[in-house]
């Protein structure tokens, strides 16, 4: 088994990566997520590790606008692309109307799934826009207004243990409208 | 998770050079069932050959009014499509079913194809399961096997398909496109998934460094009307427990047409032929539709714990046929 | 009132080497419209504008770090937790290079270690070192303690850490994690309850005498209308989305803490119990943001593991449990099997009630402690909800070889209530009476003290208003909306209200400044200020030499998961932490004269309040199902909760609490369950895809009402408690709305599709 360790080598590559608008070269593990490198590489811990699995929501981002798991996807993917964290939503020193919507409605409870919630909504209002359907969305019909039906099923990908959904949606609707 | 090489090839021929050349190697689509096995430590590829970005990523309209769908194309787009949500609803739907919107935007359709099952001993690397280790046993069988399969498995695996797609392509005669070693080649999705056997290893046909290129759906009916439904133990974001998937043409009271797969119940999407056999030519009547269900799963012998699936996944496919029929009324 | 005085004569830990002394930066002042400015993103640029990351395992500077050392501000949690400024326990970076240890679980639920191979580990790049009881330090505490990591080979259930590594990397740590071999010795284990298991004792039981159980039992054979029912419930987790993790650090020769708990004084002592070191070495801090329910707010292995192995590494290390590794490790609520009898007479007066409990617990717990790690029976619910003239109630206890389960309640808590409350359901239905008059023919006169008449009531009637209760057909199974049954159900809940004891720490350090260290996760400033002059007079000096330090230290933080509890004109703060800082601030003033005597020593006095027993909190949860009659789909289109507050000062603050709560009941209701896996120990769902919480979709409408109750307003920061009232009643209301939509009677939690699927009505 000795042997065996020692053939093994840790295999890393260069990555060029846009984080919030900062442009960065760093050097990863090909086994780092773009969770790992978010938080202990880039110092950028609002994308949250709530399972490492793709079953929580807390680390989501948005990857070339799209919002994604940062945790299911490899850092040596993404030569190349654009991510906006949590930091980056408040750009130009304007908070993002979806943070004064969470605060204005107290949609906050312990925090941990706040950041991930936000860039998941964020993800909503896009996808509208774009004509993304939901699963409630009536069929084949465009998509509607965001209403609390649809931003609920719509944001089901992000748990939040304190229960703050109620106030999340609500705060999301209150945005889209 | 071991360490691991990572490859991005800019066409086909590449892809499929990398995996041919590598036997630890593997395909990567947006990772989201492989990296999270790998995590787990089910599987320890060495290399990784990343085919999110081939150009295999749209889906095309043919000639004859069908689809190929790219194995690239990701969940939210298949189902973002409109000659999608038009034409082929239960495939819209099914696709929307996907776990959640973050995983819709990740992960793509042959990915999908091949997710491994979700049976609780399968991701406990810690525990015996045949299909992770051939002969190690299977726990499930008198373990915990609340969701797992009523028909179609073998004594050595109980494990059912989680694919929401599958079922969907499934009810759709969809083929699978597969460059190989050999070439080129098409193998219907309902030829594609194998049973388990004394070997559950392998879930499909495919061989190492068989490529998945796209899945060819036939021309949709113009009269016919289709619907995916599926049950989870939560309302949204969850597997299915239970699914169906229905393709109904009814013309002055009868059924003219009518394919059905049941998800959930099998190791692979599970055709209802049997109940297709019983509505051919039948009058669409809540009567009719209940005794075809009746008789799927076709053979079923349910577990300890999961024989509630047999009347659930019988009761969500009379309504469906009812719902459709009516819809075409 | 208690008071512990510290001479700081020994070593303290150092505060140079670069640990941020404090979570919240002055980020609220900072807010764009506060006209303050933003930070520039963390990084350094090289000349051509690119940000440059270290080679393989190397981390960027320290950038983390850099973030943490500003001074703290207002009250200014809010807005760091919509910016992803906000800082978790894990997210805490000294200067110094982190190293991640990662534990190693027992794969047998019962036997000893024989061996770990660690030398072949070691061998993998940026190894620091493998522990286990063949080489980890000596912990000053017995063997067979929970906390006591590798103190002994002995294994009493799956997932027990056996094992760690520690390396520079965390893709290391956790390949070889994976990879170390453990050669066990196992012997047969045993996991499984039954009320009739012969290892089962009785822990505790009603006084014989007049309520005895024959008494009961004969009230019980000769009622009008007498019910025998049992009700099971399954494990539960936690599951708080912020794993439990630890940053630890050895400075001089005192240890700094950086730990998810929020019960930071229970933290400090026992890291200084198991390293056999003075309170006064050990600062455990806990960041304002974080999870303040169940299993976190006890120490937990991640904690000891960080400190043991930033001892032997020398080295800060993180500990960030995996959602996998929490379910053996963090606590859980025991399965229970729970027989309620009850008899009434034909009027529906209780006369008699008979409730015998039976839980597990580990082989390892210790019987004396009583049952359910967190307290037994208590004070039973039943007792303040209705008058029931004769009462029996046993609770039973199951040594298993299972990790030891916490947050048990019982009696109060979901579980009891929901036996107690589905029961009391079925017998209004026995009795052919509406379920909310049952309750109120049943409630305790008035007189009694801790009475529920007046709250109860009143919470029943106010949510019956407002939920539309009037009319309603008591026939289950006879609504219908197209294929769905619809019905409504009502559940009943009280809670004790007690508040943490506050304390304060108060320090006389070098400069010459005093000090004052609160476990208040934030504070407005008015009350910072009306503290810093209380603890400036009994100490007799200027209010310039005073500072009010908040964050967790050496007190036992509570908070989360609230909102902030911010707004209000009462001065909840000064009441809550005054008494404590003028008692500390005395026992500091009389500590002076050492300073005098030994010049430049630091001096530190604390003190804590008594919790004071305030009585029952009341609540009423009213829910509507609608049961799919083709799948047996559960759905809760709307949940209304009516609580009894008191005056509480920000009641949307505690409205948000309460919903919380509620939801989690719900998911509890409908989707969770611990399954305990018979053949080879341990839990078998330990993800969140196969442990389910309920997500944005089952939950559409959850609403709270508050009303002004008698006792006295529920501390804001006893989250805890809170969540027990707002959850308690959420299963039986859920569960009695889904007998009257279908007339099935689910006893047994989750209610799933395969409690009602193939038994709904055809056609
Ligand atoms: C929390 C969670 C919930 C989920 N819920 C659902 C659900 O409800 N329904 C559902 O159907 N799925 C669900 N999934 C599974 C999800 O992984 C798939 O839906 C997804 O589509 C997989 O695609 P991928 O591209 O991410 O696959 P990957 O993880 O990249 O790959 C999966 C497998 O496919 C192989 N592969 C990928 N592309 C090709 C190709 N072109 N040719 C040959 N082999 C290839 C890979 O080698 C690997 O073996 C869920 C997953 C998670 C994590
Ligand atoms: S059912 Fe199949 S996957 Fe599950 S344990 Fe058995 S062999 Fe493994
Ligand atoms: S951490 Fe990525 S989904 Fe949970
Ligand atoms: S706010 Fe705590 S998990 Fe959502």
């Amino acid at each position: 088994m000795t042997g065996e360790l020692h053939t093994e080598r840790v295999r890393s590559r260069t990555v060029r990566l846009t984080v919030n608008g900062v442009r960065h070269h760093v050097r990863v593990d090909t086994r780092t997520s773009l969770l790992d490198t978010l938080r202990e590489r880039l110092g950028l811990t609002g994308a949250k590790k709530g399972c490492d699995h793709g079953e929580c929501g807390t680390c989501t981002v948005l990857v070339a606008g799209r919002r994604v798991y940062s945790c299911l996807t490899l850092t040596v993917a993404l030569d190349g692309a654009e991510v906006t964290t949590v930091e980056g939503l408040a750009a130009g020193g304007e908070p993002h109307p979806l943070q004064r919507a969470f605060l204005a409605h107290r949609a906050v409870g312990c925090g941990y799934c706040t950041p991930g919630q936000l860039c998941a909504a964020v993800g909503v209002l896009a996808e509208a826009d774009a004509g993304v359907p939901s699963a409630v969305t009536p069929d084949p019909a465009e998509p509607p207004a965001l209403d609390l039906a649809e931003i609920r099923e719509r944001m089901s990908g992000n748990l939040c243990r304190c229960g703050c959904y109620g106030r999340i949606a609500a705060a999301i609707a209150e945005v889209a409208r | 998770m071991r360490p691991f090489d990572y490859e991005r090839p800019w066409n086909i021929d590449a892809a499929l050079a990398a995996v041919r050349d590598t036997p630890g190697a593997m395909y990567l689509g947006g990772g989201t069932n492989l990296i999270d096995l790998m995590r787990l430590g089910v599987l320890a590829p060495e290399l990784l050959v990343d085919v999110s970005r081939l150009p295999f990523d749209r889906v095309e309209e043919t000639g004859d009014g069908g689809l190929v769908i790219g194995a690239a194309v990701r969940s939210a787009d298949l189902a973002s499509h409109l000659g999608v949500r038009r034409r082929y609803p239960v495939l819209a739907q099914a696709a929307l079913s996907v776990g959640s919107a973050q995983i819709r935007n990740m992960g793509t359709v042959a990915g999908n194809l091949l997710q491994r099952t979700r049976c609780a001993y399968f991701t406990d690397v810690t525990k015996p399961c045949n299909k992770r280790e051939p002969g190690s046993g299977c726990p499930a069988v008198d373990g915990v096997h609340r969701n797992l399969a009523v028909v179609g498995y073998s004594p050595s695996c109980v494990a059912t398909h989680p694919s929401d797609l599958a079922v969907a392509f499934a009810a759709l005669d969809a083929v699978v496109r597969i460059e190989g070693a050999t070439g080129p080649r098409r193998v219907p999705i309902t030829a594609f998934y194998r049973d388990p056997g004394d070997d559950p290893r392998q879930d499909t046909v495919l061989e190492h460094a068989d490529l998945i290129t796209g899945i060819e759906v036939p021309p949709a009916g113009a009269a016919a009307h289709s619907a995916y439904r599926k049950v989870c133990d939560r309302t949204s974001f969850a597997f299915a427990v239970v699914s169906v998937a229905v393709v109904l043409e009814v013309t002055a009271g009868a059924v003219r047409d009518c394919r059905i797969a049941l998800g959930g119940v099998a190791p692979k999407p599970w055709r209802a032929e049997r109940a297709e056999e019983v509505l051919y030519g039948a009058d669409a009547t809540e009567e009719n539709f209940a005794r075809a269900a009746r008789t799927e799963p076709a053979g079923a012998r349910p577990l300890r714990d999961n024989g509630y699936k047999v009347p659930l996944v019988r009761n969500l496919l009379t309504r469906t046929l009812i719902d459709l029929a009516k819809k075409g009324a | 009132m208690h008071t512990d005085r510290t001479d700081r004569r020994g070593h303290r830990p150092g505060r140079g080497a670069g640990i941020p002394e404090r979570a919240d930066d002055a980020r609220w002042r900072d807010a764009p419209w506060n006209g303050g400015h933003r930070g520039e993103g963390a990084g350094r640029r090289d000349g051509n504008g690119w940000h440059r990351g270290e080679p393989d395992g190397g981390r960027d500077g320290d950038r983390r770090g850099e973030r943490g050392g500003e001074r703290d501000g207002e009250w200014d949690g809010e807005w760091d937790k919509v910016t992803g400024r906000a800082r978790f326990a894990a997210e805490y970076s000294p200067r110094a290079a982190l190293a991640y240890a990662v534990p190693v679980q027992a794969t047998i639920a019962r036997g000893e270690v024989r061996n770990v191979d660690s030398e072949t580990i070691l061998t993998l790049p940026g190894m620091l070192a493998v522990l286990w009881h063949g080489n980890a330090p000596g912990l000053g505490v017995p063997e067979d303690s929970g906390l006591a990591l590798f103190q002994s080979p002995k294994v009493a259930y799956r997932g027990q850490f056996v094992a760690a590594v520690v390396a520079e990397t965390l893709e290391t740590a956790y390949e070889a994690a994976a990879r170390v071999r453990v050669d066990y010795a196992a012997e047969p284990h045993d996991v499984v309850l039954r009320a009739d298991h012969p290892r089962a004792y009785r822990a505790w039981e009603d006084a014989p005498g007049e309520d005895g159980r024959e008494a009961v039992e004969r009230a019980l054979r000769e009622a009008r209308v007498s019910l025998d029912l049992t009700y099971t419930t399954p494990a539960y987790h936690h599951n708080p989305l912020e794993p439990h993790s630890t940053v630890a650090v050895w400075e001089d020769q005192g240890l700094v803490i950086y730990d998810s708990c929020p019960g930071a004084a229970a933290v400090r002592d026992t890291l200084a119990e198991l390293f056999t070191l003075p309170p006064s070495l050990v600062r455990v801090i806990t960041p304002d943001a974080g999870v303040g329910y169940g299993g976190a707010a006890t120490t937990r292995p991640q904690t000891v593991l960080a400190a043991i192995a930033a001892q032997v590494t020398g080295r800060p290390v993180q500990v960030t449990l995996t959602r996998r590794q929490m379910f053996a490790v963090t606590g859980y609520r025991t399965p229970l099997v729970q027989r309620v009898r009850l008899g009434a007479d034909g009027r529906g007066r209780l006369v008699a009630l008979g409730h015998d409990v039976v839980e597990q617990t580990s082989t390892t717990a210790d019987p004396a402690a009583g049952p359910g790690a967190a307290g037994g029976p208590g004070r039973p619910v039943c007792e303040v909800l209705y008058d029931v003239p004769l009462r029996h109630r046993t609770h039973t206890v199951v040594p298993l070889d299972v990790p030891a389960p916490s947050w048990s309640r019982t009696q109060g808590d979901l579980p009891g209530v929901f036996a107690l409350e589905s029961a009391i359901d079925e017998l209004a239905a026995a009795c052919g009476l509406d379920p909310i008059e049952l309750r109120l023919r049943n409630l305790p006169e008035a007189d009694r003290p801790g009475s529920a008449a007046a709250g109860l009531a009143a919470c029943l009637r106010a949510g019956a208003e407002r939920f539309g209760w009037a009319g309603r057909d008591p026939a289950p199974g006879v609504r219908r909306d197209g294929r769905w049954l619809v019905g409504t159900g009502v559940a009943a809940a009280a809670y004790p209200v007690a508040q943490s004891p506050a304390e304060a720490t108060v320090r006389l350090d070098a400069d010459g400044r005093f000090r004052v260290r609160l476990a208040a996760p934030r504070m407005r400033p008015e009350e910072r200020a009306a503290l810093t002059t209380i603890a400036a007079v009994v100490l007799g000096v200027t209010p310039e030499r005073v500072e009010i330090e908040l964050g967790g230290e050496g007190g036992a933080a509570a908070g989360p998961p609230a909102p902030a509890a911010a707004g209000g004109d009462e001065p909840e703060d000064v009441v809550r932490w005054g008494m404590p800082v003028v008692r500390a601030c005395e026992a500091l003033a009389a500590m002076l004269g050492e300073r005098e005597a030994h010049p430049g020593v630091p001096l530190e006095a604390r003190a804590r309040a008594d919790a004071p027993d305030g009585g029952h909190a009341f609540g009423a949860q009213f829910a509507e199902a609608r049961v799919n009659l083709d799948t047996g789909e559960v759905r809760v289109p709307r949940l209304l909760g009516v609580f009894t507050a008191g005056s509480a000062a920000d009641a949307d603050a505690l409205r948000a609490r309460f919903t919380g709560a509620m939801t989690l009941g719900l998911s509890m209701t409908l989707c969770e369950e611990g399954e305990l896996d018979e053949r080879w120990g341990g839990f078998l769902n330990q993800d969140l895809s196969h442990y389910l919480l309920a997500t944005f979709a089952d939950a559409p409408d959850v609403a709270a009402l508050l009303l002004p109750g008698d006792g006295p307003a529920p501390d804001p920061a006893e989250a805890d408690r809170l969540t027990g009232l707002g959850t308690s009643g959420t299963a039986a209301a859920i569960a009695n709305a889904v007998h009257h939509a279908t007339g099935i009677r689910v006893r047994d939690l989750p209610i799933r599709l395969d409690a009602l699927v193939g038994r709904l009505p055809t056609g």
